[in-house]
Parts: C-alpha cells; structure tokens; sequence
C-alpha cells in the first residue's frame, strides 16, 4: 500500500502536466446507420451488440488523456483501430461517438475553417508510407505546408532549412523524393511535419516501412528531436520493443478497444489481461523493471551501495551481483525506502518468477 | 441457390445449363426451318419497321432551324483560334482583301522543323531529337507539308481543348460518385463505342462543311480517354497523401489543385498521349467534313484510285503520328532530376535553354522566308515524290502475281465469306434476340439479360438487321482471324524475350497509326470489296491480341512456376495447368478490344465497298441524311456494347472463379 502512494509521489512530472488532447467514450462505427446506432445506445453496447447490428467497430468506447510533453504510444497488432484511433484524434476520420478535446475544447464541434487554422498551426502528422509529394523537391516538400498558410518564398524557404537542418538533411535539398533511400524520405516527412512548429505530432508507424537498423537508427533520431523540441507527441507502432524504447506511457490496443495504459513498467509488472502479458513476455525485463518494483522492506542487513528508486534493474545489476549484498533503495533526500538484494536481481535476469517481490 | 447446397450437387447447375443450351439451339433452328410458316420471326416485317430514322431527322432539323444561332456562334468562337492556328502553321495570315491584303506569313517550315528536333532533344536526348525532327524533315522533303500542318494545326486546338475538358469532367465524376455512375460512365461508353464515322454527321449538319466542325467532332472523339485517366489518376494517389494535405491545412481546392492532381500526373500524362493519338486518328477521318490536310489527300486519291499518291499521304500520316507519340510519350515519362549544387535563380534563357532556342530560330527562319522563298515553302527542287514507284510497284505485283492474288481472293470469298454471310444473314432475328438473353442471363443476371436483348432488338425494329448481321459477320470473321493470328504471337512472345523485343516496336507503332492508313497498301492488291475490309481490319485489331496475351501471360506471379515446377510440371505441362488457366482473363480482355476494334475498322472500311451498317452510313454522310446515318450509327455502337458487356460478364465471371 505504502509502494502505491510512493509511486503516485514519485512521479510528478507526468501527472501533474496539464493535459493537451482527452478522447472521451470515442466509438467509430463503420456500416449504415453507425451514429444513431451508437447514440440510440447512450455511447455504450458490447462488441455482440456491434456485431449484431452489422456494424464493424473500429474503435470503441476509448477513454485517455494525453498530457503536454509526453511520448504516449499506442500499440496494437494491425486491425487493432490504432490508426482509425489518431485519425479520429484529428478528425482525418470522423467519430461517430464521443468527443476529442484538444486543450479542453470539443474537436468535434469546431468550424471546418477553424479546424483547417489548427491542423495549419498546432498539429503536425508524420505517415508510415512517407506520403512526400512526387512532384516536389526536398525543399519545396518540406515548404510546402508554409505555402499552404500563404508565406512568401524567402520566409518559408528560409524555415524549411532549418528544418532540413535539424533532420540532417542539408545537401539534399534539390533532391526529388524517389530519389532518396527510406530513411531519408522519412526524415523529409519529419522535417515537413516540425517546419509549421506543431504542438501536437502525431506519428502513424512512422518507421514500420524502414529496414530494422535504419528503424533504430530513426528511433534515436526521434529522441534526440525530442530532448530539444518537447512536443506532445502521439505514437503508433505495432512493435513493442519500438514502444518501450520510446515510450512515457503505452495503450494497448485490441479489436478497437483500449485495454491497457501505463507505463513500460507497468505494463510488465502488472499486466492486465493475459494478452498484455503475452506481449511483454519477450521483454527484456531489466531494461524495464526499475529498483522500485524489485524492492523489499529493509531488513536490515548491510547494504553494498544506494541506487534511485527510478534506476532500471539494468543499470546496478553487474554491481549488485559481483558486490553480492543487498543495495538500499534511497529516495530523493536519501532517505532509505527499502533494498534490493542479489538473488532478486538474478532471478529476473534468469527469469525465474518467485512469490511476488516487493510485498 | 444456397451458399449450403452440398458438394455432391456442385456439378449439377453446369450440366443444366447444358441443357438448357440444348433447347435453346433447337428452338432457333426450328424457327428457321420453319421459316414458311413463321417468317415474321426469322426477317423483320417490313410493315412493322418503327421509323426512328425519321424521327431522329425531324429532331435535328427541329434542331437546326432553331438553334442555329447557337451553332453559328459557337462555329464563330471556335473559329477564331483555329484559324490563328491554321494560319500559323499552313496558310499564312491575310489581313484585308482582295488585291491589296497584307500577308504575313506563316512560320517557316525550317524552323518548325528545327523546333521540333530542339523539341524531342529535350524531352528525350539527341536520340528523339533526331527521330521527331527527322519526321517532320520527311514530311517536308516528300511535298506533304502544308497538308500536314493543316493536320497540325487542327490537333494542337483540338487537344487543349480536350485536355481542359476532360479533367474537368474527370474531377467532376471522381467529387461526385452518382455522377460517374449515371452521366459519366454511360456518356463515356456510348461515345467510345459509336463510330468514328456517325459523329460526323450531326456535326456536318448543325456546323456545316469546315474545319470547325471537324474540330468539334475530334474533341468528342478525343476527350473520353482523358475523363478515364483523370479518374484513374485521382483514384490513385495515395489515401496517405491525401491524409496529409488535409493535415497540412489545405483547403478543398489547395488539395485538389496543389496535391492530388501533380501526385497523379503520370497517369494524367497517359491520357494525353491518348488523347493526341485520337485526335490525330479523327482529324483525319474527319477531312470528310472539311477538315482538309492529308487525311483529306489520302481520300481524294483513294477515291481516283491513285494508290501512290494515297501511299504517300499516308506516310507522312505515319511519320506525324510516330513524332507525336514518341514526344508525347517522352514528356510523359520525363522526370525532373535533383542536383547537389545549389543555383542562383538564373534567367529565362538559361533554365529553357531549348525552348528558347527554338523560338529564336522559328522568328529567325520566318522573317528570313520574307525575303528567301526557300524558307517560306518548301522548295519544288529538293522534294522528292514516290509516286511513281510505289504506282510501279503496284504494277509490277499486278502484272506478275495477278493470278495468284486473285485465286486467293477469289478462294477466300466463295469457301468462307460468302458461306458465313449467308448464314449470318438468314439467321432469325428473334432466335438471335434469345439467345443472347439467355447468355446474358447465365454470364450475369437478368439485368444483363434485358439490356443485351433490347439492344439488339432495336437492330431489328429499326429495320436494319440485315445490315446489322453483314457487319457482325465481317467484324466476327476478321475478329476471329485476328486472335487466331495474334494471340500466338502474344504466346511465343511471352516464352522469348529476343521475340518480344521484336515484336514490341511493331505492336507500338501498329497501334499508333491512324485507321485509315490500313486501308490503303491493301486496296493496292485486293482492290476494293470485302477481303480487303477484312484484311485491313485483322491487320488493325491484332494487337490487343498479342499485348494482353503477352501481357497475361508474364504476369502470373513467379511464385506460382516455381510451385509448378516443384511439383514436377513439365515445361508444358506448367503452361497449360497453370499459366494457361490464369492468364485467360486478360486474354478474354484482350479478345474483347480485338472485336471491338475490328469493329470500328470494320465500319471505316465502308469507303472500300462493304455492304454493312457503315455503308448505311457512309451513305448517309454524303447525302447528309442525319435519321438514317444515326439510327445507322447507334446500331453499330449497339454490336459493341452488347458484345462489350457480354465478354466482361464472362471474364469477370473467370476473374471471381480464380479469385
């Protein structure tokens, strides 16, 4: 119990973060008649009820909130929704149920002239085939959503750079988009999303079309964008090693439903439904698992060293074992909330599961 | 029929089918043997002919008489730039009259042929800079200059115009989906199925013997396979580049104009080169109505049977159409190339380096023809003109091989024309009505059933379906030759690469030339009558018959061989079990354009002497008899159609087994 309220504590820099975009009880029906359907019903029925009425439910009955400046991934196997799901959070798809508040404010009860101003200015998309214009150089591609908002060659040129810059484009600019390799391409769609500065950038798979190094190497790249930019960023993949290596919070998705969201942590410690845990099963744990979920109540051996409660198992657990004693859990003021010893350390690298630890 | 009927019974519906062929055939052989007493089933009464004819003429004369002003501004807006451009390119601007008119002349043909090297050296390289502009130094060299700019001048209006048209239409159909299916679809079929020959008519009568409406009937013409392609293009763009113009904030017309229409230019490209190809195709069927230039030089000397001068108006028909469509081709296929160094944005001369050129020497030459007459028209002295030998040739073959071509022709009329004429002809018209109900009905509905019956029952009310069985007994005999001769060399190119590199440059420029251009070498030897409509017309509709068999073939999916081979296929055993069977809906589709090719050929072959719906029309043309030459006209697009709409049901059907 105590763990819980120290973990509520222990993490003020996601929760307390206002929050930038909500989906509330969003349904999105596809088949005749889908929007009555699901109003007639109050925005709630069962997958049989869906089924029945000869309806096919993409996505159902979502409820989350993403905060400013979080990496929130939504993962799910194809067919999930996860793309119908980001398409609704900016209206590309229209919901049939529910409301999407961007900053408090119903998305779906704006003016198509107001929705055109903040898709212009506010939000970013990134695509999973790169969606570049053929017809356009690299330039004039990542410019072109300036041209859109009417800014003049110089202005818009100059700010293209920049971008091209940041993205490690330079050199390409006159560059026709066929003729770059894949990597490449998608670092055009990234630098043409950033180059209308969004707060809100949506990314669809952005990197399931890449070759696996070239996926890693975009994954660090995306980081890195990240540390300087801190945008509020909505990912999908259906790669979960690709979601836990980027990932501030995951929501796992299946057959349109959301069905878990929490941190990479959570998720493996605590997975909801056996399908959960079915995907984190291959995990590498000590990557995941940090030195809170691993801890016991001191029991007041001697300790081999001090580690942060947030420090991933990792990280210590050459230390811990070649020290062979226990290490004191400290929080920030240093004062000690629990250990972790060797033997718990080494039954999660061998993957051993004994009664649960930390109770 | 049940999705749970069990798999014992599955053979049963093919056997009934069978049988209900059977009975079919009996019946219609009844009807004719029992034609004595029921002859009102095997020929049409006379007395029961519906007169649409007439009707159609009183609508159009109803037509004319009241909206002749409409036409007559219509012919006077549309004139103003053809004339511009038939005055550019052909006769020079006169301004004034009489004796003291100013001329300024028309652009030098030295410099319309240096801008039509600079032209193709852009676009494609020294290779297709050569190849068009040696094209054009042709048509010069061989006297058929002016004629060929008439030809030009007429095209280069005609296509804008087309283009413009046809993407609006093509957005049009592609925003709005009940459009597409109840105007535009429809429209389209109907305009590519109706022949050639039946537009012209309408527009004799309502924009009189000109250019003008020449032009108006090549811009109908022309304008369907750009509809097409704007649909097809739009329709595949990436839903993802969609996705991000909306994203990217672009209002309904950005979207469209800034990014679905550049994403699909390729296919947009397609549809020009169509449309041009066309267009040239109809400008010159359309020097009947006052087009003039070489489609009009070909038909003068048909008609005196001068076959040299015919030969060689043909060629420089030829050589107009391989320049178009290599450089439109090439512009097609052009893609912008990226570079490394950036540049400061240099001036007009130096980022068109060609296009300037050209214009430069174009005003050069023509301002030098002022003063030169060897650069204003083409020198009598340097032309050349083969006349004579291909008239000596002609002789040569007669004189020599008479009674060889004869005995061929003669052979050919009595044991297979004439015997399947006769059976065409006597065969009932109500049997004919049924049966290809019934087959409309098993290959697809009764919807299907209802549409192919009415329509080939209007060949019958109108009082046409004699004609009507003359034209399907020559489209079908010349059809069929075409895939017998055409879908083994589609076969043998498929399993050769070195034969497909042979065959291919021939297929292409087959396909590019002009209808008439098939008529002529062959009224050379067979002079006029049915064998040469025959053998004109297989010689035009082989080609569907060799690309989609080809085609078909070298698509089935390597996977699927190597399957094959694996499980121990010999070589033909591979090819008859499991290419065979999966390329035959392609080769059903390329059957399908066989015959609705030979039709169209079929009917323009009416200036050979056939004895078939286009000769009802032809006539009709000369005496511009609008009732007659549409209702004649609308009976040919009705063959089309219903042998249209039949053969897709089946492939369609072939597609669904093979899934």
């Amino acid at each position: 119990m105590t763990d819980r309220t120290e973990q509520g504590a222990m993490q003020p820099d996601t929760g307390s973060r206002p929050v930038k975009l909500a989906c509330r009880n969003v349904w999105k029906l596809f088949g005749a008649n889908a929007a009555n359907f699901i109003r007639q019903r109050d925005g709630k029925a069962s997958m049989a009820d869906v089924a029945a009425a000869g309806l096919v439910g993409a996505v159902r009955a979502v409820d989350l909130e993403i905060r400013q400046g979080e990496i929130f991934i939504i993962m799910g196997l194809s067919g999930s929704g996860k793309s119908t799901l980001v398409r609704c959070m900016s209206r590309l798809v229209e919901p049939s149920h529910g409301k999407v508040e961007f900053e408090g404010k119903d998305l779906l009860k704006i003016s198509d002239a107001a929705l055109i101003e903040l898709r212009r200015h506010r939000m970013g998309m990134v695509f999973q085939n790169f969606a570049l214009l053929p017809h356009l150089n690299v330039l004039d591609n990542i410019a072109f959503p300036l041209s859109i908002q009417g800014q003049d060659r110089t202005t818009r040129e100059a700010r293209a750079r920049e971008v091209i810059e940041l993205v490690g484009l330079r050199g390409r600019e006159h560059f026709y988009p066929r003729e770059l390799s894949g990597g490449q391409q998608q670092r055009v769609g990234i630098a043409r999303s950033l180059a209308t500065k969004p707060e809100i950038w949506f990314l669809d798979e952005p990197f399931s079309a890449l070759d696996p190094l070239i996926r890693r190497e975009m994954q660090d790249e995306l980081m890195r964008l990240q540390t300087m930019l801190h945008k509020t960023i909505v990912f999908i993949t259906h790669d979960f090693d690709e979601a836990i290596r980027l990932a501030d919070r995951i929501a796992i998705m299946k057959d349109g439903e959301v069905i878990q969201i929490g941190t990479p942590e959570e998720l493996v410690v605590n997975p909801a439904t056996n399908y959960v845990a079915e995907f984190t099963r291959d995990v590498d744990r000590a990557k995941v698992i940090s030195a809170r979920s691993l801890m016991r109540a001191c029991e007041g051996a001697e300790h081999g060293g001090t580690v942060a409660p947030e420090a991933k198992i990792a990280s210590f657990s050459a230390d811990i074992v070649s020290a062979g004693k226990p290490f004191a859990v400290v929080n920030g003021t240093g004062k000690p909330i629990g250990e972790v010893t060797p033997q718990a350390v080494i039954d999660l690298l061998a993957g051993i599961e004994r009664a649960a630890a930390g109770t | 029929m049940t999705v749970t009927a069990s798999a014992s019974k599955v053979t049963q519906p093919v056997q009934r089918w069978l049988v209900i062929w059977a009975l079919a055939l009996t019946a219609v052989l009844m009807m004719f043997l029992l034609q004595d007493t029921i002859p009102w089933a095997v020929n049409y009464p006379a007395g029961a002919v519906v007169p649409v004819a007439e009707w159609v003429s009183a609508l159009m004369g109803w037509i004319k008489s009241n909206l002749s002003w409409l036409t007559r501004s219509i012919t006077a807006v549309l004139g103003v730039p053809l004339d511009f451009a038939l005055d550019l390119l052909a006769k020079n601007f006169k301004i004034g009259h009489g004796a003291d008119a100013y001329v300024l002349p028309r652009l030098s043909w030295v410099g319309v042929c240096a801008a039509a090297f600079l032209a193709g050296h852009a676009v494609g390289g020294r290779k297709l800079g050569l190849l068009v502009g040696g094209c054009f130094l042709y048509i010069a060299l061989f006297g058929q200059w002016t004629s060929a700019m008439l030809t030009l001048a007429l095209i280069s209006i005609a296509v804008p115009f087309c283009i413009v048209t046809g993407l609006f239409a093509g957005i049009w159909a592609w925003r709005k989906p009940w459009a597409e299916r109840l105007v535009v679809s429809p429209a389209l079929d109907l305009m590519q199925t109706i022949p050639t020959f039946a537009y012209l008519i309408p527009m004799l009568l309502l924009f009189g013997n000109s250019p003008v409406s020449a032009m108006i009937a090549t811009a109908i013409f022309a304008t369907p396979p750009m509809v097409r392609a704007t649909m097809l293009g739009l329709s595949r763009v990436p839903l993802e580049i969609g996705e991000f113009s909306d994203m990217a904030g672009c209002t309904a017309r950005q979207k469209l104009w800034r990014v679905l229409l550049p994403s699909a230019r390729p296919t947009l490209m397609v549809g020009v080169n169509q449309v041009i190809m066309l267009a040239l195709n109809m400008v010159i069927i359309a020097s009947m109505i006052g087009a003039g230039g070489l489609g009009y030089d070909v038909l003068l000397a048909l008609r005196a049977l001068k076959v040299g001068e015919a030969m060689e108006a043909g060629l420089a028909i030829v050589a107009l159409a391989i320049a178009l469509d290599r450089l439109s081709q090439a512009i097609a296929h052009k893609q912008a190339r990226g570079h490394i160094r950036q540049e400061t944005t240099p001036g007009v001369w130096r980022r068109h380096p060609n296009l300037s050129l050209a214009i430069a020497i174009l005003i050069a030459t023509t301002l030098l023809g002022l003063f030169l007459p060897a650069f204003a028209a083409v020198p009598k002295a340097i032309t050349f003109t083969t006349a004579p030998l291909w008239k000596a040739a002609v002789n040569w073959v007669t004189i020599n091989f008479f009674d060889t071509i004869e005995a061929f022709r003669v052979a050919l009329i009595l044991n297979v024309l004439n015997p399947v004429r006769a059976f065409c002809e006597g065969f009932p018209w109500l049997g004919a009505v049924f049966l290809l109900g019934l087959a409309g009905y098993q290959l697809s509905g009764l919807r299907l059933a209802a549409l192919v019956a009415a329509l080939t029952a209007f060949c019958a009310v109108t009082g046409l379906w004699e004609k009507t069985m003359a034209t399907v007994y020559l489209c079908g005999i010349s059809a069929f030759i075409a895939c017998l001769i055409g879908i083994p060399i589609g076969f043998a190119a498929s399993r050769s690469d070195r034969f497909e590199k042979i065959v291919t440059p021939i297929v292409d420029t087959l396909q590019v030339l002009p209808s008439f251009c098939f008529i002529i070498p062959v009224v050379m030897l067979f002079r006029v009558g049915d064998v040469t409509a025959m053998i004109a017309t297989v010689a035009f509709a082989v080609v569907p018959a060799i690309r989609y068999t080809n085609h078909g073939i070298r698509q089935v999916p390597p996977a699927l061989i190597e399957a094959a081979k694996v499980s121990g296929c010999t070589p033909r055993q591979t090819f008859f079990r499991v290419q065979l069977p999966l390329a035959l809906p392609e080769i059903m589709l390329g059957v399908n354009q066989t015959i609705l090719m030979a039709l169209a050929m079929i009917i323009i072959c009416a200036m050979v002497g056939t004895r078939d719906l286009g000769q009802e029309v032809f006539i009709a043309l000369s005496k511009a008899d609008s009732g007659r030459g549409i209702v004649a006209g609308l009976a040919i697009a009705f063959i089309g159609i219903v042998a249209d709409r039949l053969f897709n049901a089946w492939t369609a059907k072939a597609r669904a087994r093979l899934g």
